[in-house]
C-alpha cells in the first residue's frame, strides 16, 4: 500500500512538473500574471508530492518490505538501521528519487525565499527547475521505477554492497547530489536570464548563493568520498582519477569558476555573458557525470546499474537540456549588453585569470576522461587514460592559477597596480623560494617537482596571511589592526579561509606523495617493524563479529623511542549478505603525518601479512577540504548574500540607478 | 569489444574490494632496481580493476604483473624495455600514461589548446567590449553634472 502511494505520488509530481514547465512561460510571454503566478504553486506541489513519495520508499527499507523490489534487491533484515536509511539512496532507483527530491527542495526554496523576485522573472526560473524535474521524473517512472513489486515476496534481501555500508559512504551520496542539484538553481537562472534578455548584477547576488552552497556541498562531497577511500580500500590512496571520480571533480571546477565570475557581474557588472555560460556549463557536467555513471557508458565501480535502455534515455535528456539551453545562449547571449570595463591589470582579471585555468582544467579532464572511447570508436586501438595524464594536466594549468591567486586578492577593481600587489606579495616569494630551496637542497635534489608543490603551497599560504595583514593595516597602523581585524566582513574570512584550506590541501598531497613511508611484512605476534622512526608490535589477531560480519582483528602496539602512544586495530572483515571481503584501515592522525595499518591474509604458522605506512602530513588534505567548506559557509552567512535577503530595497535602487542616469546621459 | 569488456569489467567489479594484502612476493634485493621496479609499477594498470595499477592492486593477476616486471629489472631491462615488453602483450592499454602518438597528440595537446582557445575568445570580447561605448558610472555622472553647473 505504501509503495503504491509512493508511485502515484511520482505520478501527480509529474503532472505538476507538466503543468510548472510550460503554463508560466505563456504566462511571462503574454503577460498573463495568473499563469505566472502558477509556477510558485506547481513547485511546491511538486516538493510536497516527492517528498510522500522519498518517504514511502523510506518507509518501505526501515521495514524491510521486502515485496517491493528494490528493498529486497538492497537491503536486509540484519542491517543496522543507519544502512537500511542509507539503502535507499545507496541504489541506482533510490538515488535518483533522491535527485528529484532535491530538485524539488530548491525549486521550493527559490518560489518560498524568492518573493523579492520580479514575478515574470521568477516565473520563469522555476519553469526551467520544473522541466528538469519533468525529465528526471520520466526517467524514473519509465525506466527506473523505484517502487516495483515483487511477488512472492523473498524472505530476506540480497543485502546492500558491504563497500556502500560505511558512515563516509552514507553520506557521500547526498552531499554529492545536494551539489549537483544545486547547480540546477545557477542553470535555471541562467536560462531564465537568457529568456528574459537580461543579466543584471541582481541576477547575480541571486546567483552567486546558490553556486556557493552547491560549491560547498561538492567539496564536502568529494572530500568525503576521497577520505572513504583512503581508509577502506587498504593501501592509502586517496583519489584515482577513476571517470567517477573525474565526473564529481568537473562540476566542482566549474562551480568553482561560477562562483568566482559571479563576484565580477555582481560588483562591477562584466563577464556577464561567460557566467551564464559557466552556469550552463556547471549543470550541465552534473548531468553528465550523472550520465557517466548510471549509463554504464564507462564502467567503473561506482556504476551499480548498467542498462542500455536507461543509457539511451539519460544520453536523449542530456542532449535536450544541453544542446537546448546551449543553442538558447548562442542566440541570446549576443544581445546581452556588455557592462564594466576593467584595466588588464585589476582584480577582474585576476578573476578572468582563475576562470580560463579552472574551465580549462575542466575541459581537460573531460577529454581525458571521454578519450579512450574516442580513441576505440575511431578504430585507433584501446589506451588507457591514467593518474599520469591528469597529474601532468593539473601541474601544467594548476600551477599557473596557484601563482595567480597569490597575486589576485591584492589587486584593487577595474585598475590595480602590479607593483603594490607584488610589493605585497614579495615576503610570500621569498618564503616560497626558501622552503623549495631547502627542500631541494636536503634531498640532494631527489624531489624537484615535490619542492616545486612545496613552494607553490607555501606561497599561497604566506599570501593569505599577507592579503589579511594588508587589509587589517597590520603594518602601517597596528594599534587600529584588532579592531580592522573584527571589522572584516565574513565573505572576507571566507575568502581567507577557502583559499588558505587550498594552500594546506596542497601541502598535504606534495608532501604525503612524496615522503609516504611503507612496510609490506610477514609479521608473527611480537614482531616489531620500525616505520619512519615509529615501532609497530605486533599483538596477533582475534576475531571480531559484527551484526551481518565476521572479522579478524590485529592489533598493533606504536611506539616512539620506546613511548606507548596508541594500538592500531584494523580489520579485515567478511560479509554475509552478499558475501564479500572489505579492509577496515586504521588510522592514528599525529601533528606530522597518520599511521596506517593493514591487516592481510593469514601466512601460516600464526603469521599474518600486514602492511604499516607513516603517511607524513597527509591530514592536510581533508583539513584542507574541511577550511574551503567553512569557507563556503561564512561566506554564504554573510549579509550581503544571504539566500532570499540579496533583493532587500536597496539594492534593487541601486541597480536602477545606472539605467537612470543612462537616460539622463 | 566494448560489450566484451563491460563483461570483463562486471565479472570483476569487485576485485577492488578483495584486499589480501600480498607480501607473499619478495621485493628484489637491490633497494635501487626494486624503486625503479614499485616506480614501473605505478605506471600499468591492472588489467581486470578499474582503473587501478598493478601497484595498488591485489589482484591476483596484479601480482603476477609485479612479478614480471621485477624479474625483468632483475635480468637487467632498462625501464622503456620493460614497457616495451608489456605493452607487446597487453596494448597501449596497459599503460596509464598514454603514449605520444598520432591518436593521443590532441589529448597530450588539450591543456594547451584550451588554454589557448579561451584566451582568444576572452581578448576578442574585450575588444569588442571596448569598442562599445559605456554608459557612465555614477561618480563620472555626478562629476559631469558638476562641470555642467561649474560652467554656468
Amino acid at each position: 500500500m505504501i509503495g503504491e502511494i509512493g508511485q502515484f505520488s511520482l505520478i501527480v509530481a509529474l503532472a505538476f512538473a507538466l503543468v510548472g514547465a510550460t503554463l508560466p512561460h505563456v504566462g511571462a510571454h503574454r503577460g498573463n500574471i495568473r499563469l505566472m503566478a502558477l509556477a510558485d504553486r506547481a513547485v511546491l506541489a511538486q516538493f510536497l508530492m516527492a517528498v510522500t513519495a522519498f518517504a514511502a520508499l523510506t518507509y518501505a527499507f526501515v521495514t524491510s518490505d521486502f515485496s517491493v523490489v528494490n528493498v529486497a534487491a538492497n537491503s536486509h533484515s540484519l542491517k543496522p538501521m543507519l544502512y537500511k536509511i542509507s539503502g535507499v539512496w545507496g541504489n541506482h532507483e533510490g538515488s535518483l528519487l533522491f535527485w528529484v527530491l532535491i530538485l524539488t527542495l530548491f525549486g521550493a526554496l527559490v518560489s518560498w525565499r524568492g518573493k523579492n523576485l520580479p514575478l515574470r522573472f521568477r516565473s520563469r526560473v522555476l519553469a526551467v527547475q520544473s522541466l528538469l524535474v519533468v525529465g528526471f521524473l520520466s526517467f524514473i517512472l519509465f525506466t527506473s521505477n523505484p517502487f516495483l513489486r515483487l511477488d512472492p515476496a523473498p524472505l530476506d534481501g540480497s543485502g546492500l554492497n558491504p563497500l556502500l555500508q560505511d558512515p563516509g559512504l552514507a553520506f557521500h551520496p547526498p552531499m554529492l547530489y545536494l551539489g549537483y542539484v544545486g547547480l540546477s538553481i545557477a542553470f535555471s537562472f541562467a536560462v531564465a536570464a537568457l529568456l528574459e534578455g537580461e543579466v543584471t548584477p541582481l541576477w547575480a547576488r541571486w546567483v552567486r548563493p546558490w553556486a556557493l552552497l552547491a560549491w560547498t556541498f561538492l567539496t564536502g562531497g568529494i572530500a568525503l568520498g576521497s577520505w572513504w577511500a583512503y581508509y577502506e580500500l587498504g593501501w592509502g590512496g586517496w583519489w584515482f582519477w577513476d571517470p567517477v571520480e573525474n565526473a564529481s571533480f568537473m562540476p566542482w571546477l566549474a562551480a568553482t569558476a561560477l562562483l568566482h565570475s559571479a563576484i565580477v557581474v555582481e560588483k562591477r557588472d562584466a563577464l556577464k555573458s561567460w557566467t551564464i555560460l559557466l552556469a550552463i556549463v556547471a549543470f550541465s557536467f552534473s548531468l553528465l557525470g550523472t550520465f557517466l555513471v548510471r549509463s554504464g557508458v564507462i564502467t567503473s565501480v561506482h556504476a551499480f546499474a548498467t542498462d542500455p535502455a536507461r543509457g539511451i534515455f539519460i544520453l536523449g535528456f542530456l542532449g535536450l537540456v544541453i544542446g537546448g539551453s546551449m543553442a538558447l545562449y548562442a542566440w541570446r547571449a549576443p544581445k546581452l549588453v556588455p557592462g564594466g570595463l576593467f584595466g588588464i591589470v585589476s582584480r577582474e582579471s585576476g578573476l578572468v585569470l582563475n576562470n580560463i585555468f579552472l574551465s580549462t582544467f575542466a575541459a581537460v579532464v573531460l577529454v581525458g576522461t571521454l578519450y579512450p572511447l574516442f580513441v576505440e570508436a575511431a578504430g585507433a586501438g584501446q589506451i588507457t587514460v591514467g593518474p599520469p595524464f591528469f597529474e601532468f594536466a593539473a601541474m601544467i594549468l594548476m600551477s599557473p592559477l596557484i601563482v595567480a591567486l597569490g597575486f589576485g586578492p591584492l589587486l584593487s577593481w577595474k585598475r590595480g597596480k602590479l607593483s603594490r600587489a607584488a610589493q605585497i606579495a614579495f615576503p610570500a616569494l621569498v618564503v616560497a623560494l626558501v622552503a623549495a630551496t631547502v627542500l631541494v637542497w636536503k634531498t640532494s635534489g631527489g624531489y624537484v617537482m615535490t619542492a616545486f608543490g612545496f613552494g607553490l603551497a607555501l606561497w599561497l599560504l604566506a599570501s593569505v596571511l599577507l592579503e589579511i595583514a594588508g587589509r587589517i593595516k597590520l603594518w602601517q597602523a597596528p594599534a587600529r589592526a584588532l579592531s580592522r581585524l573584527t571589522k572584516s566582513s565574513r565573505a572576507q574570512w571566507g575568502m581567507s579561509l577557502a583559499h588558505g584550506g587550498l594552500g594546506i590541501m596542497l601541502l598535504g598531497i606534495t608532501i604525503s606523495e612524496a615522503f609516504t613511508s611503507e612496510q609490506l611484512l610477514v609479521m608473527a605476534p611480537g614482531d616489531t617493524a620500525t616505520v619512519a622512526g615509529y615501532d609497530f608490535k605486533f599483538d596477533g589477531v582475534a576475531p571480531v563479529a559484527g551484526p551481518n560480519y565476521s572479522a579478524v582483528r590485529g592489533f598493533f602496539e606504536v611506539s616512539e623511542n620506546g613511548e606507548t602512544m596508541t594500538t592500531l586495530m584494523p580489520e579485515d572483515r567478511v560479509y554475509t549478505n552478499p558475501v564479500m571481503n572489505t579492509t577496515e584501515a586504521a588510522i592514528y592522525p599525529l601533528l606530522p603525518g597518520d599511521l596506517y595499518a593493514v591487516v592481510g591474509e593469514a601466512a601460516g604458522a600464526g603469521r599474518w601479512s600486514v602492511r604499516l605506512y607513516f603517511k607524513p602530513l597527509i591530514s592536510g588534505i581533508w583539513l584542507g577540504a574541511i577550511m574551503m567548506m567553512i569557507g563556503g559557509i561564512l561566506s554564504l552567512s554573510d549579509r550581503r548574500l544571504r539566500i532570499g535577503m540579496p533583493a532587500g530595497k536597496r539594492a534593487v535602487v541601486s541597480v536602477k540607478q545606472p539605467l537612470q542616469s543612462e537616460g539622463a546621459v | 569489444m566494448i560489450r566484451y569488456l563491460v563483461l570483463v569489467f562486471s565479472v570483476f567489479a569487485f576485485t577492488l574490494a578483495v584486499h589480501a594484502v600480498a607480501v607473499d612476493e619478495k621485493p628484489l634485493a637491490d633497494p635501487v632496481q626494486e624503486a625503479r621496479a614499485r616506480a614501473l609499477m605505478k605506471e600499468f594498470r591492472c588489467l581486470v580493476c578499474q582503473n587501478q595499477s598493478i601497484e595498488d592492486s591485489n589482484a591476483e593477476l596484479a601480482q603476477d604483473l609485479r612479478m614480471i616486471v621485477r624479474e625483468r629489472i632483475a635480468l637487467g631491462d632498462s625501464s622503456d624495455n620493460v614497457r616495451a615488453y608489456m605493452v607487446d602483450r597487453y596494448g597501449d592499454w596497459v599503460l596509464l600514461r598514454p603514449p605520444l602518438k598520432s591518436s593521443t597528440y590532441f589529448l597530450w595537446g588539450s591543456p594547451f589548446l584550451v588554454v589557448l582557445i579561451i584566451l582568444l575568445v576572452v581578448m576578442r570580447k574585450r575588444r569588442s567590449a571596448a569598442a562599445v561605448p559605456q554608459p557612465l558610472s555614477d561618480d563620472e555622472t555626478a562629476r559631469l553634472a558638476q562641470l555642467l553647473e561649474d560652467d554656468t
